[in-house]
């Protein structure tokens, strides 16, 4: 039976079932976005095209973390280390090897699946708070190894990777690169939807409700653990060497602790634990500087001195949001979107 | 043989300092359970404030000190307040989000108040050069060493004799007991928080002494991380000596083995510590029963 909007579960297949969206509305909602997504483009200048890639390659560093942070419950501050390793690897490949973009991301992927793995074992011993403290000294330890080991990173000066052709067409631009990025994005939220519904999935979920319970169940903490560090940083390296070949510039900057803090104000603000979480709160943290500075410019004649002021109300309006959301909505985003939904859907009966 | 007493000397102070800040942190890690990654931000704050008592409005130092005392205990209370309160029951990854968030905003206002550049800070603490077992000091550092010294030990006497600190404790170990001792939880966090923002302030007024004001200050607070790990969370003697070890650690480091390597040893050091033994070397062992 096919409803417009939720009412119930009343499945008559499997295949009904397992279905990613049920109802019609759903559905519509679903082709709208991604119609949208596909005509922006066509539309859009280069500066707007920019914010978007700019959105995407956030979107999937945010799923890359939340399968961590939020699907799993370890915390993971190292979220700036290993965009680096990503970056740093897919660059170093194509620009040494002379490996094609195409091969050089998946490979550096999974390397950073690899080292995420390795950093992940002190959640063998460690939770929550003393694990947050283990992966800031991972995040300081990669920047440190990153910056130092000059003759193969280039250390503290930038490294240029050549840029990235297809069939000799410049890969590179806005316009192209923007279906590059969000090819991905749609890869990435697609397979962690998935995965959530294998039992890899509810295996990563279990440890975060109730881990001692789930080793009980046979589910084998060390193993799972390391799973899931690999899977996010596998992810997040994708986020990595996607930067890496859009500005063809890699410099240790991008990849500092205040990025692990802006990723995980990410998926708080977005909301925890959930692919669309992921969505909200990336789009919202990557386009929050750029509405202040536009606002702050169209202010700027009435107000001369906000000029200099823009990056200080920039920094404030981070910690601000951050700060507010947890105080008033921590599940974030994603449950102002939900209680929206379900405002409409049981009107006029909210009670 | 000279050379390492003033290396050692060095690492002293700044084990001092480090043991200063990290004590603000235990503190409010052991009365209420949080872990303020705004600490750093705490000694920025402390050390501009005095900046602007000394420098810009040009008081006699000890009631630029007074002032600033005061501001910090007005700091912690309205933090404690307004941000952590309602955060009361949260998980502790909401908890620690907003700790950087407000690392985030108190940067932001201290860059828009007095802008980003360094600054002059004329020093109210002589330093004249002492010679001590042939090694040179500055007097600076050795007041600092001092201050921080009986600062250390008049909390440490605080938390042993006298009433709000017996309070402190009982409350850090358990909330539900001390309420039902007529305890005022709400105003112990307070007083926590106060007392953090205050020895945060001292430190950062030093600091700030020592290396001038700026930004910079602020990245100490990484570095109270391993100190704390080392001693305990919830440790005020471990606060104490892990300051001092990880203080001559990096010093020696940086002397001996080469300068980069000093500011990723404590961090080595943190991860060993942690999977090792993370309770640290005087941390209250935490059982987790199911």
């Amino acid at each position: 039976m096919k409803e417009t909007m939720e009412s119930g579960i009343f499945h008559t297949t499997y295949q009904a079932d397992m279905t990613l969206r049920r109802t019609h509305a759903q559905k519509i909602r679903v082709v709208l976005l991604l119609i949208a997504v596909v005509i922006f483009p066509f539309f859009a200048d280069r500066y707007f095209l920019n914010l978007a890639n700019q959105v995407g390659i956030a979107i999937v560093g945010a799923i890359g973390l939340n399968i961590l942070v939020g699907y799993t419950g370890q915390i993971s501050l190292g979220q700036g280390g290993f965009m680096a390793v990503g970056a740093y690897t897919t660059g170093l490949l194509t620009k040494i090897f002379g490996i094609p973009w195409y091969l050089s991301i998946p490979i550096s992927c999974f390397f950073t699946a690899l080292v995420g793995a390795i950093f992940g074992i002190p959640s063998l011993r460690l939770k929550g708070l003393y694990l947050a403290i283990a992966t800031i000294a991972s995040q300081e330890i990669i920047l440190w190894v990153v910056t130092h080991w000059n003759v193969v990173t280039g250390g503290v000066d930038a490294l240029v990777v050549p840029n990235p052709t297809l069939f000799d067409i410049r890969m590179n631009t806005d316009f192209n690169f923007y279906w590059i990025i969000w090819a991905c994005v749609g890869l990435t939220a697609l397979l962690t939807v998935n995965l959530f519904r294998t039992h890899w999935g509810r295996a990563f979920v279990a440890i975060r409700d109730q881990d001692i319970a789930a080793s009980v169940m046979g589910i084998n903490l060390f193993r799972y653990k390391l799973l899931a560090f690999a899977v996010s940083s596998f992810f997040v390296g994708l986020a990595g060497a996607l930067i890496a070949h859009y500005r063809t510039i890699v410099t240790w900057e991008r990849f500092t602790i205040d990025v692990s803090v802006l990723y995980l104000a990410m998926i708080i603000i977005g909301g925890l634990g959930s692919v669309s979480g992921s969505f909200f709160g990336a789009t919202f943290m990557t386009l929050l500087p750029a509405v202040l500075t536009n606002l702050g410019r169209a202010v700027k004649d009435y107000i001369p001195v906000i000029d200099s002021f823009i990056p200080y109300i920039q920094q404030a309006s981070f910690g601000l949001v951050i700060i507010l959301f947890l105080i008033f909505e921590p599940e974030g985003l994603r449950k102002i979107w939900n209680n929206t939904k379900d405002y409409f859907r049981l009107w006029p009966f909210s009670y | 043989m000279e050379l390492f007493i003033q290396y050692t000397l060095s690492g002293l102070t700044n084990g001092a300092i480090l043991a200063l800040a990290a004590l603000g942190f235990v503190l409010i890690y052991k009365a209420s359970d949080v872990i303020n990654f705004a600490q750093g931000e705490f000694l920025l704050v402390g050390a501009y404030i005095i900046y602007a008592m000394i420098a810009q409005f040009g008081l006699w130092w000890p009631l630029g000190m007074t002032f600033t005392v005061i501001i910090a205990i007005g700091v912690g209370v309205t933090v404690e307040r307004f941000v952590l309160r309602p955060m009361i029951g949260e998980p502790i990854i909401s908890v620690i989000m907003v700790t950087i968030g407000l690392s985030s905003v108190l940067q932001a206002i201290v860059k828009m108040i007095w802008g980003s550049q360094p600054k002059e800070f004329p020093p109210f603490i002589p330093s004249d050069p002492v010679k001590i077992l042939g090694a040179t000091i500055g007097a600076d550092r050795l007041w600092a060493i001092g201050i921080a010294i009986v600062l250390l030990g008049a909390f440490s006497l605080f938390f042993r004799k006298s009433r709000e600190g017996i309070a402190m404790r009982a409350v850090a170990d358990d909330q539900q007991a001390a309420l039902s001792m007529g305890i005022s939880v709400k105003r112990i966090f307070a007083w926590a928080w106060s007392i953090a923002a205050v020895t945060a302030a001292i430190a950062g007024a030093l600091v700030a002494n020592i290396v001038g004001v700026s930004g910079t200050i602020s990245s100490f607070g990484l570095h109270v991380f391993p100190v704390v790990i080392l001693g305990g969370l919830d440790s005020i003697p471990g606060a104490i000596i892990g300051g001092i070890i990880i203080g001559l650690l990096e010093t020696y480091t940086g002397a001996y083995i080469g300068q980069g390597l000093n500011q990723v040893v404590s961090f080595i050091v943190l991860i060993i510590i942690l999977m090792v033994r993370p309770y640290g070397l005087f941390g209250q062992q935490i059982i987790e029963r199911v």
